[in-house]
């Protein structure tokens, strides 16, 4: 166990490397430039751009500039903004809690509701209720996630009033709820129809057979035996899908002006702050590693036939 | 992009099984047709409302996208804001320009409706077909000649996957200043083709190891023979399955970039929904109907997709 | 109706008691029908067997013929729908099961009556430890704690002789090899000291020197219990040692019963005969191998009259139009021949000719 972790650190360094390189290429051939961009409307001072060019090294060639970041990213040191100097690691840690408990709270929202629609709908398959479920997970699907948003905020915020439209405080859970369901629907309906497809297969199986067979009560099959084979494929989602709520909190974070990490992305991207994007880009990458470290490990645990060689 | 594919081998047999296992075989003067995968796939899915509805909504797209001009006389992109300045919506008025009412711009939003429907599926087409095409041939490259090969683009695929699609399109799209359809494409595909590249290698690696491929392979049949027409028709059924999911959520992805400022030149589904937010607490119709036609598209592909995955696994019949 | 009761229940065996009133398990008219979506398969139609104490009821057929479904039937693990029991009575202890609630049938099932299944890997759940799968038979029926049902799990384990049975128990399915896991299924099917076992081809996935050692312990063991079994499968060799009476199937019907040694003597219907004949022998090494022409029937196009009739070498025309039921055998001066019966129209000739 400990040298398959050890194994799978190793291997993660190639492809963090791989991913901040690409990142960091395709930012970098952004046309806009984020120095001249401190004069505003106004013609830059060219000798005082080249001097700030060369103090940050931006004057380097582009791989010379990718060392110095990822020596820089191996003392913790994520740069500094260009406009106004201050530390991008300072400006994430400050913006990741709240995407981090946003997260959480859609992550949660998907686990629960996800995983209880599609054991209903796996266990009654071909019913009223698996066909109200299988219907409401393609309207979900299909409904782009900041269509559902302005929805939700014209008629939960604006409409009926039960929550302000945009959230006036970022550190308040009760304020994140609006959000997080909008955040988590997608992934509720993923998680839902997964659970369902994977419980209509394994309902099947000879073991199920066997388990009646045993004169087991209905709700141990279905508990003890159906789901604990049925929610392996689901862990797998649900872990990767950490990554992706972080990531896709961009929309969401925007109509309901929440100040994580998606909002400012988009700051960045308006100010052509390259390095912030990559910085951002760099945490969300780690947290994705991570998390596809950990389902691998939990499949182990939930699954004794798969082994780590 | 959400990976649907599912890969785990629960073996389901059917407690009918031994019955069922008869049923195929001809006793006494009764004559089946043998079934081929796609041959039943195609029985199936005739009956599948799913499937029914789903394409005859995706070929009416079609048709309003090649021929817009046909479903209103209005032109999408001239706005009289002194008569029509955000008119209610006629809704009986049937195909006319007031059917949906006006925007903020005094633009006919049905038109823009109707013409914003090239633009989505040129997007949603373009980016599956080169992602199947190019995805595909890196996933049966890895998938059949391993070693290398596989390690290198599993790799590479690693570490498209780590970056967050959104943002990844978000970056490329801020830095053209042009954003067209094949930038859109470009950009889209450039992100997305590792989807369809591990779906093709993890069905070629299956069906490599099928006794079939093997009886092949004794029988004197090489590389190209083998790989073209005992692996590549059978592994074909998750990727066109993945293909045409993916079809809609590249149409989601095209909105939302459109909704978040990074639109393509054009009329643009997303872009209408993004100007609709300005006027949209006393106005809600300049939201719902770009919305819900751009949703409609995506649940067509999503219930094509579908339907033909639950025709295409006997799994769960 | 196509068939006839027979009273296989008084087979001449060492150790039943020989009335039929005294049959642990009645199957009386037994329909079993499958609505799929090519149309209804009539799995079973109309069968009729019984099994007393401490007897062994072979019974023998094709894939096709309706062995499996009928076992379902008894155990109640039909999936309905698609299938579905039309018309008969399955008496156990002489209460029909078929009109019992589904919480008094549960308690039969694994108490009562058990069943072992054909394949060990995929019948055993993947994810939970033997130990578990064996312990859970004494904690749902008897309300063990959890401590208690591993001691008896690793007790049952030694009794179907698995070694080290400790350091295994918690041990999971893929990791014994096949005739272990099949001792596994074998141990949780007697777990709680059944009254009948159905063992459905309880054999055929082993190896074949694994299969006689499973045999012999499945044999020993139910003599030891003195258990009904109904033993299910295609293979007339695993028969001949243990079974006391044979009901061979065909396209869901009983064709022919008859004590074990009888039948392997004088096959009274065409198909046993094919069967018999169809076993390599030594003493006929070098001739061809005899083998039923055609193939079993589709059952849902059954043929008309005798299903039999397409691949039978004496078919006639009667035997076309007519189903034969199933007729008490006798000598050909008319002594009874206890427990044999034929669904034949030309028993006679085929056992006399």
């Amino acid at each position: 166990m400990g040298r398959y972790v050890a194994r799978r650190l190793l291997q993660m360094i190639p492809v963090f490397i791989g991913t901040t390189l690409l990142i960091f290429l395709m930012v970098n051939v952004l046309p806009g430039d984020p120095v001249a961009a401190l004069w505003g409307d106004k013609p830059p001072d060219p000798a005082q751009v080249a001097q700030i060019k060369h103090d940050r090294g931006l004057d380097l060639p582009l791989w010379q500039q990718y060392l110095h970041y990822m020596w820089g990213l191996l003392q913790g040191d994520f740069g500094n903004t260009i406009a106004g100097n201050r530390p991008i690691l300072d400006e994430i840690t400050a913006a990741l809690p709240v995407s981090a408990r946003l997260a959480a709270m859609a992550w949660t929202f998907e686990l629960v509701v996800g995983i209880a629609l599609g054991v209903i709908a796996g266990i009654r398959r071909g019913r009223i209720i698996d066909n109200s479920v299988t219907l409401f997970t393609l309207l979900v699907i299909s409904v782009p996630i900041f269509v559902f948003g302005l929805l939700f905020q014209l008629l939960f915020g604006n409409q009926l009033g039960w929550v302000t439209p945009t959230v006036q405080n970022s550190e308040d859970m009760a304020q994140l709820l609006m959000p997080a369901l909008v955040l988590g629907l997608v992934g509720l309906a993923y998680v839902a129809r997964l659970t369902r497809t994977s419980i209509a297969e394994n309902i099947k199986a000879d073991y199920m057979r066997t388990a009646v067979a045993k004169g087991l009560p209905r709700r141990r099959i279905v508990s003890r035996h159906l789901l604990r084979n049925s929610l392996i494929p689901v862990v797998t989602y649900l872990g990767t899908d950490i990554g992706t709520l972080m990531g896709g909190a961009v929309v969401t974070e925007g109509i309901f002006n929440v100040t994580g990490v998606g909002n400012l992305l988009f700051q960045a991207l308006a100010r052509r702050e390259g390095a912030v994007i990559v910085g951002i880009v760099t945490v969300m990458v780690l947290v994705y590693l991570l998390a596809s470290l950990l389902v691998d490990l939990l499949y182990a645990v939930l699954d004794p036939r798969i082994r780590y060689a | 992009m959400p990976d649907l594919t599912k890969t785990e081998t629960a073996d389901a047999p059917d407690q009918a099984a031994e019955v069922t296992a008869a049923e195929p075989r001809n006793g006494a003067g009764a004559v089946g047709k043998p079934r081929s995968l796609w041959g039943d796939a195609w029985r199936d899915l005739r009956r599948r409302p799913l499937f029914i509805i789903g394409s005859l909504l995706i070929v009416l797209m079609l048709v309003v996208a090649a021929w817009p001009g046909l479903f209103t006389s209005a032109d999408p992109g001239s706005g009289d804001l002194a008569n029509h300045f955000l008119q209610s919506p006629n809704l009986t008025h049937f195909f006319q320009p007031d059917w949906f009412g006006y925007d903020g711009q005094g633009r006919s939003i049905y038109a823009r409706v109707v013409y914003g429907t090239r633009n989505s599926l040129l997007v949603g087409f373009g980016v599956t077909i080169t992602i199947t095409l190019f995805g595909g041939l890196m996933g049966m490259l890895a998938g059949y000649f391993g070693g290398f090969w596989d390690s290198l683009i599993s790799r590479l695929t690693d570490v498209f996957f780590g970056i967050p699609f959104l943002l990844g399109a978000m970056v490329v799209l801020n830095s053209v200043d042009q954003i067209t359809v094949p930038v859109v494409i470009g950009a889209l595909a450039f992100l997305g083709w590792t989807q369809i590249t591990r779906v093709m290698r993890g069905a070629v690696i299956t069906n490599k190891h099928a006794d079939y491929v093997t009886a092949a392979r004794a029988l004197g049949a090489g590389t190209k023979r083998i790989l073209l027409k005992h692996i590549l028709p059978n592994a074909m059924a998750p990727v066109i399955v993945i293909a045409t999911i993916a079809l809609g959520t590249y149409i989601v992805a095209e909105s939302t970039l459109a909704y978040l400022g990074l639109g393509l030149n054009g009329i643009s589904w997303g872009s209408d929904i993004n100007d609709a937010t300005q006027n949209i607490r006393n106005n809600p119709h300049v939201l719902f109907f770009p919305a819900g036609m751009l949703s409609l598209t995506v649940l067509a592909f999503i219930m094509l997709g579908d339907a033909v995955r639950e025709a295409l696994d006997p799994k769960l019949r | 109706m196509t068939s006839m009761e027979i009273k296989t229940g008084s087979a001449p065996s060492s150790r039943s008691g020989g009335d039929d009133s005294g049959a642990l398990l009645d199957v009386r008219d037994l329909h079993v029908e499958f609505h799929t979506r090519d149309g209804v398969v009539k799995a079973v139609n109309g069968v009729n067997y019984n099994v007393s104490s401490g007897e062994t009821l072979a019974v023998l057929g094709e894939s096709g013929s309706g062995k499996s479904v009928t076992a379902q039937a008894i155990m109640g693990i039909v999936d309905m729908p698609p299938g579905k029991i039309p018309q008969g009575e399955i008496l156990f202890r002489g209460q029909d099961m078929l009109k019992m609630s589904n919480e008094e049938r549960r308690k039969i099932r694994g108490s009562k009556i058990a069943m072992i299944f054909q394949d060990a890997l995929s019948s055993l759940n993947p994810v939970l430890s033997v130990g578990y799968q064996l312990g859970e038979m004494f904690r749902v029926h008897e309300g063990m704690s959890r401590k208690q049902a591993k001691a008896k799990a690793v007790e049952l384990m030694e009794r179907v002789k698995i070694p080290a049975a400790k350091d295994r128990v918690n041990d999971f399915p893929h990791q014994f090899s096949g005739g272990m896991r099949q001792r596994i299924m074998i141990a949780m099917a007697l777990a709680l000291e059944p009254d009948l076992i159905i063992a459905d081809e309880p054999t055929t996935a082993l190896d074949v020197t694994v299969q006689a050692q499973v045999m012999d312990l499945l044999a020993e063991l139910q003599q030891e219990y003195n258990m009904g079994l109904i033993l299910i499968t295609h293979d007339l060799g695993v028969v001949a040692d243990v079974a006391d009476k044979i009901a061979v199937m065909y396209a869901g019907r009983i064709v022919e019963t008859a004590p074990v040694h009888e039948l392997y003597k004088r096959p009274a219907h065409p198909y046993t005969r094919g069967l018999l004949d169809s076993i390599p022998r030594l003493d006929q090494k070098g001739q061809e191998l005899y083998a039923i022409k055609g193939l079993p029937p589709n059952l849902l196009h059954v043929p008309s009259g005798c299903p039999f009739n397409p691949r039978c070498p004496k078919a006639q025309d009667i035997c076309r139009t007519e189903v034969p039921p199933l007729v008490p055998v006798t000598e050909q001066d008319g002594t009874d021949l206890p427990g044999r019966g034929s669904a034949c129209h030309f028993w006679e000739e085929t056992i006399h000719g």
